[in-house]
């Protein structure tokens, strides 16, 4: 038998078998990954913060504020949307909801936070806000102008939300509020120092 | 289409070529650390509302400033104040493990009545209307058999609203048994009641100090406000010295300038030889001595009789050379010891071995607080002054009915106060008295911040003098050695759970009151004792009731404090800060108005210890560390974690001795020994260690606990077991600096 003849017609179908093999990784590396990996939550009410952001006078700060002392309040609590969301201002049927399945009850909402870090990071908002005199926008982009809430997003092996790793999952991001990861923290920090490098305690306490 | 081994090789390969262009493996990798730090049994708090609540810690008299995180309701990590008066954001080993007294598994859950034998352990839960009726009607009967008088109280202070308000219920009760748990306090106020006429806590200036003569205080081992002396001490390094004299290498002595190791409980011999160095080289402050002093220069008295001053009798009794004999400090070195402190600008001494938890002799605090008189630096920058005590608990007198007028005419069951040098309290005689039935029994016994069974020396006679009190009564929060012993436990609030006042810090120069609050909501079903304290006086209703007006404890302290309450929640402390003490012209209440030396020339000796030289040829004394919290609170688990396994090996403890008196002994480096005292033996491990006196043995204390849990239970042995309490004959205070032993090989 002629060993060349033999090898000719296999060696195609070898690299055949190879980019099927490369297809189905690629495939499944990109989408059905991504897929697998993040379970998808709606918020208990569909927020509008478009709408927020102009009927109140302080901006961000008007709901998202700073304690006495110095600590950030974070998501609001019931106790600050009764001081507006007394009884149904408008018509709208998520305000409705809210008023019915929260306020009249007294729970509080259970809000999904998109940029939840880990216990083991010690983030200080008055440092950034008030000390370095950040935007808000920096880190949670424009989430201000708003007028639904996005899907929410968790990771179903670490629990935390997809903001954090971001929406691309190759990890790339194009504006600094695309990813909240440790080197996206450093990446500011390096850069603002002026050559100073921050040491681990400063958020790891 | 069949695949063959090639194809399916080529298809893995391609596979695995493709999976590498993609993210899936790096982001896979990083979920995977993250899902590692989140699994589900690693105990993480839960989320919530993050704030910070500020608190004074009372887990022992210092009074730091604390600021707790909180997710919600929960306490996260306890971190001192920046900037707070006491601690500036420092905090010792103990305050920072807080969290695992609050909530760790020795806290008492809720009121609990003895049903088995005493100190078996055997409870039963009760609710707290049985637990007030039952300890209502106990009262209510001794009372009403004219027995008021044999109910004491055993408080681990006098300061404060809670110790006041036991004391005033006890004395509205009838009984002027109210004890304090003893301490260098004792020994302090004593010396400033003789020698200055008085009543007052003791003030450092150590700040402002440039030569710390330390008569074995463990500065940096929780001496006075542990937290303020550390940084006392980092402020003194560079400009002033610290000489420690102690016979054993502590961590004060070795982060000392000088160490002058002494054979132990010879102090105050050493305290007089300087005196006579100080004298004889006419290095003391003239004017101070020639103005504001009486009993220096020998003097006639109204008989014509002379009277030797303290000048002629240090220079008679207190040769270098006699002074070496004892002390074992050469005659060079108490010479230059002396010039050194006496030529110093602001030099101060000072007195308490290790924590000082234990009161020295009043010859002793005399001798050292006669030194600073000698050198001048009472009430000045940098020296000793009396601080007057808190004056904001201005109740009326606890009104009296025919009861209690009887009963506070009987003597005190300790004979405290009952001459000029004797001490206002003597816990150490209830043991005796409860023993003997003498002056009379007693009937019962509240304690309160206190674990007298395992801080007094000769735990077995207190335990048996225990046995002899009907009913014994804990307020603990925690399952203690006392707690054990009681009958029925009532729980206070813990110290993160309540409003708590906190007079003056022991140590610091200028009056203050702290004030502790809630920094969480009461973690079990547990009740203020000044809540309990008011329910059982209305229970037993009359002049009792009348002695206790208020609603409930809140509100008596909220009372109490008056204006101070809202700058006290605001600010956590209040500081006299316009406050002097007093001109040496003004500062002294004796008969003359001026400092008394003779009262110290009046005394006798040094107290010697328990156990003959012939069979005991050994010296065991206890010594203190700041990673062995040894009052009325344990070691929480971090704490014992840090012991250093030459203290602590699994359940092994380690006493310290000399080369030399291994060598003599026939003992090696951790090898095992018999301890032996008159007071028990037991099995211990050996440290061959230099920074200890040949003929010492050194144990450390806090250990050997019976109580709380299995982190800090069975580990070690409890010094005070091998330790007798000895009295000093004139102050009648406990003055066992130690206790002969013997060490031989197992």
């Amino acid at each position: 038998m002629d060993g060349k003849g033999q090898e000719s017609g296999p060696r195609g179908i070898l690299v055949l078998y190879f980019f099927i093999g490369f297809t189905i990784s690629v495939i499944i590396g990109w989408i059905i990954f991504p897929k697998l990996l993040y379970s998808q939550k709606k918020q208990p009410i569909d927020f509008n913060h478009a709408l927020h952001v102009e009927s109140v006078a302080e901006g961000c700060e008007s709901c998202h504020f700073f304690r006495e002392d110095g600590s950030f309040s974070g998501i609001p609590k019931l106790a600050q949307c009764i001081e507006c969301h007394e009884s149904a201002m408008g018509e709208n049927p998520e305000e409705a909801k809210f008023v019915e399945e929260y306020v009249a009850k007294g729970i509080e909402v259970p809000w999904l936070s998109y940029s939840r870090q880990p216990d083991c990071v010690f983030f200080s908002h008055a440092a950034h806000i008030k000390m370095a005199e950040l935007e808000c926008k920096i880190c949670h982009g424009p989430i201000g102008e708003s007028e639904h809430s996005r899907i929410y997003e968790e990771n179903r092996l670490t629990g935390y939300s997809r903001d954090i790793w971001g929406k691309n999952i190759a990890g790339i991001k194009q504006n600094s509020w695309d990813r909240m990861k440790m080197d996206d923290c450093a990446e500011c920090h390096a850069d603002m120092g002026g050559g100073r490098k921050d040491a681990c305690f400063v958020c790891h306490k | 289409m069949k695949i063959d081994r090639r194809g399916f090789l080529s298809l893995g390969v391609g596979a695995a070529a493709g999976i590498v262009v993609t993210p899936l493996p790096w982001k896979l990798t990083d979920d995977l650390s993250i899902w590692t730090q989140n699994w589900p049994w690693t105990p993480v708090p839960a989320d919530g509302e993050k704030a910070y609540a500020k608190s004074v810690c009372s887990l022992c008299p210092g009074g730091c400033g604390i600021s707790v995180r909180k997710v919600e309701d929960r306490a996260i990590k306890i971190e001192g104040i920046e900037g707070h008066p006491v601690n500036d954001g420092g905090i010792c080993i103990l305050g920072l493990s807080g969290l695992q007294t609050l909530y760790g598994p020795t806290r008492v859950k809720q009121p609990l009545m003895r049903s088995g034998n005493r100190g078996e352990g055997r409870w039963q839960k009760v609710d707290w209307d049985t637990a007030l009726a039952e300890i209502t009607k106990r009262l209510a009967e001794i009372r009403k058999a004219g027995q008021a008088h044999t109910v004491a109280c055993v408080a681990g202070s006098d300061q404060g609203t809670v110790p006041q308000l036991l004391k005033r219920f006890l004395a509205a009760y009838g009984s002027s048994n109210f004890i304090r748990t003893p301490s260098i306090r004792d020994s302090y106020e004593l010396a400033f009641k003789t020698m200055q006429g008085s009543e007052a806590s003791a003030g450092f200036d150590l700040f402002n100090s440039d030569f710390v003569l330390s008569f074995g205080s463990g500065v940096i081992e929780g001496w006075g406000s542990p937290v303020y002396m550390f940084r006392a001490n980092s402020e003194l390094r560079g400009k002033g010295k610290i000489v420690q004299i102690e016979p054993r290498l502590s961590n004060t002595a070795a982060k000392s300038d000088k160490w002058v190791p002494i054979n132990p409980g010879t102090e105050a011999v050493l305290a007089l030889g300087l005196a006579h160095e100080i004298i004889k080289e006419s290095l003391y402050n003239k004017e101070f001595v020639e103005k504001y002093a009486a009993g220096f220069e020998s003097w006639e008295d109204a008989k014509g009789q002379k009277q030797k001053g303290f000048k002629d009798w240090v220079l008679e009794n207190y040769w270098p050379a006699s002074v070496a004999n004892i002390t074992g400090v050469k005659p060079a070195v108490i010479h230059e010891l002396a010039v050194s402190f006496a030529k110093a600008s602001k030099p101060v001494a000072l007195c308490g071995r290790g924590q000082g938890n234990t009161p020295v002799s009043l010859f002793e605090s005399m001798a050292i607080h006669a030194l600073n008189a000698l050198v001048g630096n009472i009430n000045q920058k940098g020296g000793i002054s009396a601080v007057p005590f808190a004056d904001y608990i201005n109740w009326p007198k606890a009104p009296a009915d025919a009861v209690a007028e009887a009963g506070l005419q009987q003597p005190r069951i300790d004979g405290a106060q009952s001459d000029p040098f004797a001490s206002r309290y003597l816990l150490n005689r209830v043991v005796n008295a409860a023993e003997s039935g003498k002056p009379y029994a007693l009937q019962a016994l509240l304690v309160w911040e206190a674990d007298p069974i395992y801080t007094l020396s000769g735990s077995a006679a207190v335990k048996a003098a225990f046995d002899k009190i009907p009913f014994v009564v804990s307020f603990s929060s925690h399952m203690n050695e006392t707690a054990q012993y009681a009958d029925l436990i009532l729980p206070d609030h813990f110290y993160l759970e309540r409003y708590q006042d906190i007079p003056t810090p022991l140590g610091m120069a200028v009056p203050s009151i702290s004030l502790s609050r809630p920094v969480v909501k009461p973690q079990f079903d547990t009740k203020y004792t000044g809540d309990v304290l008011i329910q059982v006086a209305k229970g037993i209703g009359g002049n009792l009731a009348e002695a206790m007006p208020w609603k409930d404890y809140e509100q008596c302290l909220k009372e109490t404090l008056g204006d101070h309450w809202d700058k006290l929640n605001a600010k956590g402390m209040l500081i006299a800060e316009q406050y002097q003490p007093p001109a040496w012209d003004k500062a002294f209440k004796t008969a003359s108005g001026k400092f008394e030396f003779c009262a110290l020339t009046a005394i006798g000796e040094t107290v010697s210890i328990e156990g003959d030289k012939e069979s005991y040829p050994l010296t065991l004394i206890p010594y203190d560390s700041m990673r062995l919290a040894n009052g009325f609170i344990g070691d929480p688990p971090f704490v014992i974690k840090t012991v250093s396994d030459r203290i602590l090996k699994k359940k092994d403890i380690f006493v310290e001795i000399n080369p030399e008196t291994a060598k003599q002994y026939g003992l090696a480096d951790g090898k095992s020994a018999v301890l032996e005292t008159p007071r028990g033996s037991a099995r211990v491990r050996v440290n061959v260690f230099e920074g200890i006196v040949p003929g010492v043995i050194a144990m450390p204390r806090g250990l050997g606990h019976k109580a709380y849990d299995k982190f800090l239970a069975g580990k070690g042995l409890n010094v005070n077991e091998f330790i007798g309490s000895v009295e000093d004959p004139v102050s009648g205070l406990d003055a066992a600096w130690g206790i002969r032993a013997k060490l031989t090989i197992a």
